[in-house]
């Protein structure tokens, strides 16, 4: 077996033993990473950059360091600022684009000693929901179905962090998650992704989105992998005004196991017409599974929920094209070769409109049409306050004495790449229906890798828990870990050798 | 409720993005039916009810208006397509 196989919790008992080292670990990764160009998951590594890291972890290591993360080889979503490391958030726009700065959430990460090993594909500024809207082309899901050759998205925006995780490319990953994108794709590959609560992680040097629905969490092979990787992930930064200033909690030692007496809800709403009969029974093994672990299993309703989705594509499009202004072809990144006589409107017109891919400029031009003057309180106005009857559907059944909801993580299996057409965005969207609604109200949410349909594809339930409870949450996607034993890996196609 | 060409091109002026001619009823048709999918909201009874303007119920956090970084105009500059003596530069804007 290969090292880069370990789990982020079995590395560091061989790590800290020092019956392993970290330079060992890169090594094992990046073997395995120079054969597996067919899945796309990276955009950009560095060997010399990561040997580096990992000499310092078993320093720090041989010296006793005890940090959880210290020494593990990690990849990082395209997303994230490193200084002198490109970072184009999957677009052309910020070609040739190195930071002066760091951030927040990679700097904690190797400052507990994380080796980074390279930058991960994704969609396009993280939007879309399978990273085939990104300049580096798509990324490809090493899960295929039974007897089907086509190549299949591993979903998105976070798509390559998955990819990564799944084919054993390192040990865990970043992703991001504004609508799902770090859901969506763990379900879509068979590992563990949480979306902490808003505010758990920085946001300052994340490459902005949708700022009042981005977050970052981990990516990994188990719901104990995300408990460690989250733990050196969060925190307050005085640089991120929307960033808590409240204790990290220990994560992992909240995996107790035990749910006894836990409510856990299931809404009504989420039964969809028409879902997969694959999905339906998943999420009846999965309330089975959580009973006869000891919690208690009540159906309630969030009315609102069908109007998350319109509400989610007013406001996100809304906050990113007033994000995405910056990219104006002055500061950094691409710039349109233009006569010398075009002025400074036509140099920004047509910079945007070469650097953007077709989703982005979609996105821009619907989020500035709805707040443009006549229309913004016809969508973006009501649309927040739909959002504010959203969070509150969820208030009421807390209040009721729920822990947790359980809902599918996605409402279908790994797709074929191509399969939905890029002028369809509406069904594209309709990926994000279980997610979304966690983003709009700020909850953490985790998808937890449970069982494989009919065609032999992983499919994952989410769990959804109260503000700030990311540490009983982990602990009941334990528990569904557990009793689903979920522990099948795809069948290894894509090594060249 | 339908987005004419004329809007898209207003539209894309305001967002600055360049759009050709000949692809503006075509996105004109693309964002019409996105438009109509949001449209589902104006079912929803919101009298009385207040927009979510932020996330958690906490107070924005404030600190001193006071420099804190800067200095290192050579970093800031590290990453423009085109920059002289300490600036960027741009196409020419006073006419």
């Amino acid at each position: 077996m290969s090292l880069a196989e370990l789990t982020i919790s079995d590395a560091r008992r061989k790590l800290q033993r020092r019956a392993i080292s970290s330079v060992e670990l890169v090594r094992a990764c990046f073997e395995k990473i120079e054969k597996s160009n067919q899945l796309n998951a990276y955009c950009w590594t560095d060997k010399e950059f990561a040997l580096k890291q990992a000499c310092n972890a078993d320093r720090r290591l041989a010296a006793g360091d005890a940090s959880g993360m210290c020494g593990i080889p990690i990849g990082v979503k395209d997303l994230f600022c490193m200084r002198g490391v490109p970072t184009q958030a999957a677009s052309r726009i910020l070609k040739g684009f190195r930071p002066e700065y760091d951030s927040t959430v990679t700097r904690n990460l190797q400052d507990h000693g994380a080796v980074v090993i390279g930058k991960l594909n994704m969609d396009e500024f993280a939007m879309g929901s399978s990273t085939e809207h990104s300049a580096y082309g798509a990324s490809v899901n090493p899960w295929k179905a039974r007897g089907c050759t086509k190549p299949r998205t591993p979903g998105g925006s976070s798509g390559g962090s998955a990819a990564a995780v799944c084919s054993d490319l390192c040990l865990g990953a970043t992703g991001t998650d504004t609508g799902g994108s770090i859901r969506q794709p763990a379900s879509f590959t068979g590992i563990v992704g949480i979306k902490p609560t808003y505010g758990r992680c920085s946001r300052w040097g994340i490459v902005a989105f949708a700022s009042s629905l981005d977050q970052a969490g981990p990516m990994t092979k188990s719901v104990r992998d995300s408990a460690i990787m989250l733990g050196a992930m969060a925190g307050h930064d005085a640089k991120d005004s929307t960033s808590a200033n409240r204790p990290v909690e220990d994560f992992e030692a909240s995996l107790t196991g035990d749910i006894r007496g836990k409510k856990v809800a299931v809404p009504r709403e989420y039964r969809l017409p028409g879902m997969p009969n694959d999905i339906e029974n998943m999420w009846d093994n999965g309330v089975a599974m959580l009973r006869d672990a000891g919690a208690k299993v009540v159906e309630v309703s969030l009315p609102h929920t069908k109007y998350a989705l319109p509400a989610y594509y007013v406001i996100a499009p809304a906050e990113a094209s007033s994000n995405l202004a910056r990219y104006d072809g002055v500061r950094y990144g691409y710039r349109a070769s233009l006569d010398s006589d075009s002025g400074i409107t036509e140099l920004y017109k047509r910079t945007r409109a070469e650097g953007f891919g077709a989703e982005v400029k979609r996105r821009i031009m619907i989020g500035t049409y709805v707040l443009s003057q006549g229309f913004y309180e016809a969508y973006y106005r009501r649309a927040q306050r739909v959002r504010s009857l959203i969070k509150r559907d969820f208030e009421v059944v807390f209040e009721q004495g729920v822990d947790f909801l359980l809902t599918p993580a996605s409402p279908s299996a790994a797709f074929p790449l191509g399969a939905i057409s890029d002028s369809d965005p509406i069904k594209m969207y309709l990926n994000d229906v279980f997610t979304v609604t966690v983003n709009l109200a700020g909850l953490p949410g985790v998808s937890v890798p449970v069982q494989l349909d009919a065609e032999g594809l992983p499919l994952g339930l989410q769990l959804i828990g109260r503000p700030w409870d990311e540490a009983s949450l982990l602990n009941c996607a334990y528990v569904l870990e557990r009793q689903a034993g979920f522990s099948v890996k795809p069948q290894v196609w894509w090594l060249e050798r | 409720m339908s987005i004419s060409r004329s809007e898209v091109r207003q539209v894309a002026h305001l967002a600055r993005l360049y759009i050709d001619e000949d692809r503006l009823d075509d996105i004109a048709s693309e964002l019409s039916a996105i438009i109509e999918f949001m449209a589902q909201l104006e079912e929803v009874d919101i009298e009385n009810v207040d927009p979510m303007t932020s996330v958690t119920p906490v107070e924005l956090k404030k600190r001193v208006d006071e420099v804190t970084t800067g200095g290192f105009p050579e970093r800031i500059l590290a990453n423009a397509p085109a920059a002289e003596e300490g600036f960027f530069t741009v196409p020419k804007v006073v006419e």
